[in-house]
């Protein structure tokens, strides 16, 4: 392999996102950050990428809720979430493993997932550790559903699913599994992952990312990257800031 | 007028055991050096409300034994990894939690804010969140047709504590882009601000300065804590102290290396 995994999926995930007007990114996602910014780079300028956690990637001046009500008007097409669990109708768990009232394991908690997984219409979900332990069949606590009730109003949820093993596509409340990454097989996903989930008979290769993408992502978007995640950026791009200012403020 | 600038003891003689307190993120101005006070003076039963989530100020304060209620979305230092003091009070149930998603927490604010008693919000149905909060609602939209909303109740906080850049001696607050921490003061009783420098004039006067200000009507007391948000970052202004927030990650791991951080960082002073 002359790439690395984090650079197949950031191109898998940019691959997802296509061609929508808004993407933002949360905290602590620095591989949805890359994708998000090398979907700029190859749309000449669109989307338009907010970065959460960066003051110069994102035009908030209304407070912390203007993201939310940005997203609630759906003025965000994209937003990427994860869970401590994820199960197979796309339900996540960021709160807490066992019973509710008497945890086993307590996680940060549901950040701003009950509301941006029911507004934004592209949510990709991302979580790298393909394990019985986190893709299971049923989620502890439903920090925020894969799905509801038909007169429930949503205009937005989950189109995918992407781990270190595989892409699954979300469809009619079910996961399909659309490829494997290259190194990867069909049974270990199945051995790995708790929840059932949809397949074809051949499960097509996850595409590997091009000698251009590559380019761009290490010469372009990497650069950018490191005002916002320069441990990451110099980890997997081996580039440093350019300026410390953005990171120091 | 009452002078505004005191000092920090006496800033924050308002908040008493059982005050309803809301504070910012980390990202928009925390208040660390009053809350090293708050612990020094024993401030017990605190229901804390982190607009719209919480760093190593909920963890420290849960610690050291001052809250009785947290009302968040998410409490975690971030690279830092889990916030060990508010995990282990959640499997140990040491403390009350209120579960929210940030969009509530800013919309009930909001509520409180504006004079209403409820907000609705999008969202929420269908998850657990909702389920235990006996305090949220749904209803059938009464302009809609079976369309099902829930309804938030306003939150009042009794004091809200924030630290900002500057503030001139009229109380007014320059908070720039941080426009949560304006709602934050609208919807509390009273206001308390620590603040880096004093500003010469008033900030109201000139009209750049003005619309990034807190009016000193809102405002009951400031006081000048230099460093005041460290180690967390002011915004425009300083970083994060990343070796302390690793140090802090590393020691609140058990309780034992909790209490040497106190005896080090609150109890003796040693804050930048």
């Amino acid at each position: 392999m002359d790439f690395r995994p984090e650079e197949l999926l950031a191109d898998v995930i940019a691959r997802l996102i296509g061609d929508v007007r808004h993407v933002a990114v949360g905290n602590a996602s620095p591989i949805p950050a890359t994708a998000a910014l090398l979907a700029r780079e190859r749309g000449k300028g669109r989307p338009y990428v907010s970065l959460l956690q960066s003051r110069k990637h994102n035009f908030w001046t209304d407070g912390a809720r203007e993201l939310f009500d940005c997203a609630g008007q759906g003025r965000i097409d994209v937003f990427f979430l994860s869970g401590g669990q994820i199960d197979g109708h796309g339900n996540i768990n960021l709160v807490s493993i066992g019973d509710y009232a008497h945890p086993k394991m307590r996680f940060p908690g549901s950040f701003g997932s009950a509301y941006l997984y029911y507004v934004v219409p592209k949510v990709i979900l991302f979580r790298t550790e393909h394990s019985r332990r986190t893709l299971v069949p049923k989620v502890d606590f439903v920090s925020a559903p894969g799905v509801n009730e038909p007169n429930v109003f949503r205009t937005g949820g989950p189109i995918a699913l992407v781990t270190n093993r595989c892409l699954f596509a979300f469809e009619n409340g079910r996961f399909r599994l659309a490829s494997v990454h290259p190194g990867h097989m069909v049974d270990e996903v199945i051995e790995h992952t708790g929840f059932d989930f949809d397949r074809p008979a051949q499960v097509p290769e996850t595409q590997p990312p091009t000698p251009e993408t590559l380019r761009i992502m290490r010469e372009i978007v990497a650069p950018q990257l490191a005002e916002v995640y320069p441990q990451f950026a110099q980890e997997v791009f081996g580039v440093t800031a350019e300026s410390n200012q953005g990171a120091a403020l | 007028m009452a002078n505004v600038i005191t000092s920090l003891e006496d800033a924050l003689a308002c908040i008493g055991d059982g005050t309803i307190l809301v504070v910012p993120r980390e990202v928009s101005g925390v208040p660390m050096a009053a809350t090293r006070a708050l612990i020094r003076r024993g401030v017990k039963r605190l229901h804390l409300v982190a607009l719209p989530t919480s760093s190593l100020q909920a963890d420290v304060l849960i610690g050291a034994g001052c809250i009785e209620t947290l009302e968040t979305s998410a409490v975690s230092l971030g690279e830092f990894g889990p916030a060990p003091r508010f995990s282990a009070a959640i499997t140990s149930g040491t403390i009350r939690m209120k579960d929210a998603t940030c969009p509530a927490l800013h919309a009930a604010l909001q509520a409180a804010e504006k004079g209403v008693p409820f907000m609705p919000l999008r969202g929420l149905i269908g998850s657990d969140i909702l389920k235990y909060r006996n305090d949220w609602k749904v209803i059938d939209s009464p302009f809609g047709n079976d369309d099902p909303i829930v309804l938030l109740p306003a939150i009042r906080p009794d004091v809200a504590l924030f630290h900002a850049q500057m503030a001139d001696r009229f109380g007014n607050v320059w908070i720039g882009r941080q426009r949560e921490l304006a709602t934050m003061a609208h919807a509390a009783a009273k206001t308390v601000v620590t603040i880096e420098r004093l500003h010469d004039g008033n900030l109201l006067d000139d009209p750049v300065l003005a619309a990034g200000a807190l009016s000193g009507f809102y405002v009951e007391h400031i006081a000048i804590a230099e460093r005041g948000a460290w180690p967390l970052p002011l915004p425009d202004h300083y970083a994060a102290d990343a070796e302390h927030l690793a140090l802090y990650a590393k020691l609140a791991a058990t309780t034992e290396g909790f209490a040497e951080y106190l005896d080090r960082y609150v109890y003796e002073k040693c804050a930048a």
